[in-house]
């Protein structure tokens, strides 16, 4: 049904020749000490294939920011492992790793913030090129207005300053001043969170186009699943800093797990016709548990409508269940079966 | 007490027919340091007792600043309102302030989008609720606290007593919204706006506040006007919805026959803009430009800048026609409709 989306990037997921972009193996970031310790993420292990787009869901306080920013070396993990292709960042000396960083970007959220208001847009991007010392000023001059056309601001626009600049606007400026520095990954983290719908979309359009032409690598981080499912190969769904579920993006989507993937996509809003609306909700309880005191067992037992005593207890190991989907929770098997030819299951069957 | 219920049964056998609020033709002006102008243009709709009218456009386009036109909360100085707000057989624009701050919080009362910041952070959540109880009912401070806690309970917060106590501070964004919801609807009142009440939060619990939210009002029978830019939200929980674009009111009708058929290029373009997994990528359908500065206005239909379908015909003014139940303002939606559907 969707295949043909994905078919353009199937090469780097069942590539397994390929060294992978970014690799994270049992990854811990913990913040505080002894009594306040909080482990924001905890034991987290994925790859991201060069070329691919890899969407990380998460509501707030599921460390997937955390999570982005240890992947590109801006935090230092407490355990675990990173490798950007075979380099190890947190190996390198502070001269080797700035100037590794660089291949490695990161676009925050808030595009207010991430600009300084007395500096022009054109200044702004520029700036990257000055820290690295790359070209002279005329080179650097017009490889960044060379970058705010590929992002669709005219010349006209760079002479600005941000406050005169919308959001969508400043958004794209943030790209690219991503961009200048040429990187190969790029994690984006809630890009599109705070832009309105019609602009949400050409920002997506714009991701997607550029990901084509400069062949990056993409985080993408987002607690929208609309957004992540429209534009990732492949998702990973944490809660509570670990990872629940990862499997492509449709897959996830429409043939859920995990309880909580369930439950997240029972809970988007959709456009339906009267008719459908009754379909059967997920309502979950409660919030995320507080972080100083982590539930036992499966982190999300506290609020699973399938929890059981032995999900308190025992904490499921995450394993794959069918190639290329990972899933850690005691039921995933069951869950499984419902999708079975056998078992009469639609793409849409939703259980009572 | 036995007065407003007068009013408030009275309202109930009138409610067949009537409109709980009737808004005619509602202009606004706002003023900063280079004078007056005009934000709201001629803004007319109604919602009947007990029923949810959905509030969608882009930022800017005017939705909120219908809601605090309703509530009148605009700083007088700064603001100029023109029209009628009909609400319950009264103009609330013919109301002296005082008559208006009995209406405000009692007959309608408004849920924000960012709970943290309409909150008071030096009070407790119990007292900030016992307030708005001892401004609208002669009872003892024990009778308006019992009251609150109620309200709190009625909310679905465990542990009632003990939250009460709590400053806004100590609680999470869900439990916040959870308690303005509780203080809007403790005076029981006939009419909610909600001004993006789940946009601050988490999926999980944006649906936990709107099922809550739906449950209480259909269980009191309150109105409620939802104010949001997702199009999803006001498909599932609104009987009825109105497209904004600005400052002016440009589709309306039940949800169900809008989204499914939306008549403005404007609505066309928010509904097709949603990413979903099932659209290729880089084809989402994206409005291109951004929402007109409100003091350069385009002179005929305000979206024409935008509009992939606008003709000279177009920069000419354009009235709101009604058709059936719907209502559209646009040139050429005749010939778009039968073009886009190729009937004959």
């Amino acid at each position: 049904m969707t295949s043909s989306q994905q078919t353009a990037t199937q090469a780097p997921e069942t590539g397994t020749a390929q060294v992978p972009a970014v690799s994270v193996r049992d990854m811990t970031v913990s913040f505080g000490r002894s009594r306040t310790l909080v482990r924001a993420v905890d034991g987290v292990s994925f790859t991201v294939a060069p070329g691919e787009i890899f969407g990380i869901i998460g509501e707030s306080g599921s460390g997937k920011s955390t999570l982005g920013r240890a992947a590109v070396g801006m935090v230092t993990p407490s355990g675990g492992e990173v490798r950007h292709g075979e380099v190890d960042p947190f190996a390198l000396t502070r001269k080797q790793l700035n100037a590794h960083r660089r291949k490695y970007q990161i676009i925050a959220q808030d595009p207010n913030a991430a600009f300084n208001p007395r500096m022009t847009i054109l200044e702004s991007v520029m700036e990257p090129m000055y820290i690295a010392g790359i070209g002279n000023r005329a080179e650097r001059r017009e490889r960044a207005l060379a970058m705010l056309d590929t992002v669709a601001l005219s010349p006209e626009m760079s002479e600005r300053y941000p406050h005169d600049l919308s959001g969508g606007q400043k958004q794209r400026a943030n790209i690219a001043r991503a961009l200048v520095l040429d990187p190969e990954v790029l994690v984006c983290d809630e890009v599109v969170a705070a832009l309105d719908v019609s602009i949400q979309a050409d920002m997506l359009n714009l991701f997607w186009r550029l990901k084509r032409d400069f062949n990056l690598t993409y985080l993408f981080i987002s607690h929208d699943l609309n957004v992540v499912s429209h534009i990732s190969d492949r998702v990973a769904v944490m809660y509570f800093g670990k990872i629940m579920e990862i499997g492509p993006a449709d897959e996830v989507m429409n043939r859920p797990l995990h309880p909580y993937s369930e439950a997240l996509r029972s809970a988007e809003p959709e456009i339906a016709a009267y008719q459908q609306r009754s379909r059967e909700r997920i309502i979950l309880q409660g919030e995320i548990p507080s972080a100083l005191n982590p539930p036992s067992g499966c982190r999300f037992h506290t609020r699973c409508p399938r929890a059981v005593e032995m999900c308190a207890s025992t904490e499921p190991e995450q394993r794959e269940l069918a190639p290329g989907r990972f899933v850690a929770c005691h039921f995933a098997e069951e869950m499984l079966a419902r999708f079975a030819p056998d078992g009469g299951g639609q793409k849409h069957q939703k259980v009572g | 007490m036995s007065v407003t219920e007068a009013v408030r049964s009275d309202a109930d056998t009138t409610a067949a027919t009537a409109p709980l609020l009737s808004v005619e033709d509602l202009k606004l002006d706002l003023r900063d340091e280079s004078g007056w102008v005009r934000v709201l243009d001629g803004v007319s709709f109604d919602i009947k007792p007990r029923e949810t009218l959905g509030v969608v456009g882009e930022s800017g386009c005017g939705k909120s600043m219908t809601a605090l036109s309703v509530m009148q909360l605009q700083a007088p100085r700064y603001s100029r309102l023109d029209g009628k707000i009909n609400f319950q057989g009264r103009d609330l624009l013919k109301l002296s302030r005082r008559q208006m701050s009995r209406v405000r919080g009692r007959n309608i009362s408004m849920i924000f989008q960012e709970p943290m910041s309409a909150l008071d952070p030096v009070f407790t959540v119990g007292a900030q609720i016992r307030e708005t109880v001892q401004c609208h009912f002669d009872v003892s401070k024990r009778e308006a606290d019992e009251r609150a806690i109620e309200a709190l309970d009625s909310v679905g917060i465990a542990a009632p007593r003990q939250i009460a106590q709590l400053y806004p501070m100590s609680l999470s964004g869900g439990m916040r919204q959870r308690v303005m919801i509780a203080m809007a609807l403790v005076c029981e009142p006939d009419l909610l706006i909600a001004d993006e009440p789940t946009t601050a939060l988490d999926v999980t619990i944006q649906s936990q506040i709107m099922d809550l939210l739906l449950n209480l009002s259909q269980k009191r029978g309150t109105a409620i006007m939802f104010i949001t830019h997702n199009l999803a939200l006001v498909s599932q929980n609104c009987d009825r919805m109105i497209t904004m674009y600005g400052g002016q009111i440009i589709e309306g009708g039940p949800v169900d026959d809008v989204l499914s058929k939306p008549l403005h290029p404007y609505t066309k373009g928010l509904v097709h803009s949603i990413p979903d997994a099932h659209r290729a990528r880089g084809t989402l359908n994206a409005i291109p430009g951004r929402v007109p500065s409100l003091r350069a206005m385009p002179p005929g239909c305000r979206f024409e800048p935008r509009c992939t379908h606008a003709k000279a015909l177009c920069q000419q003014d354009v009235a709101i026609e009604d058709i059936g139940n719907r209502q559209i303002r646009c040139h050429r939606w005749q010939e778009l409709t039968s073009t886009t559907e190729g009937s004959p």
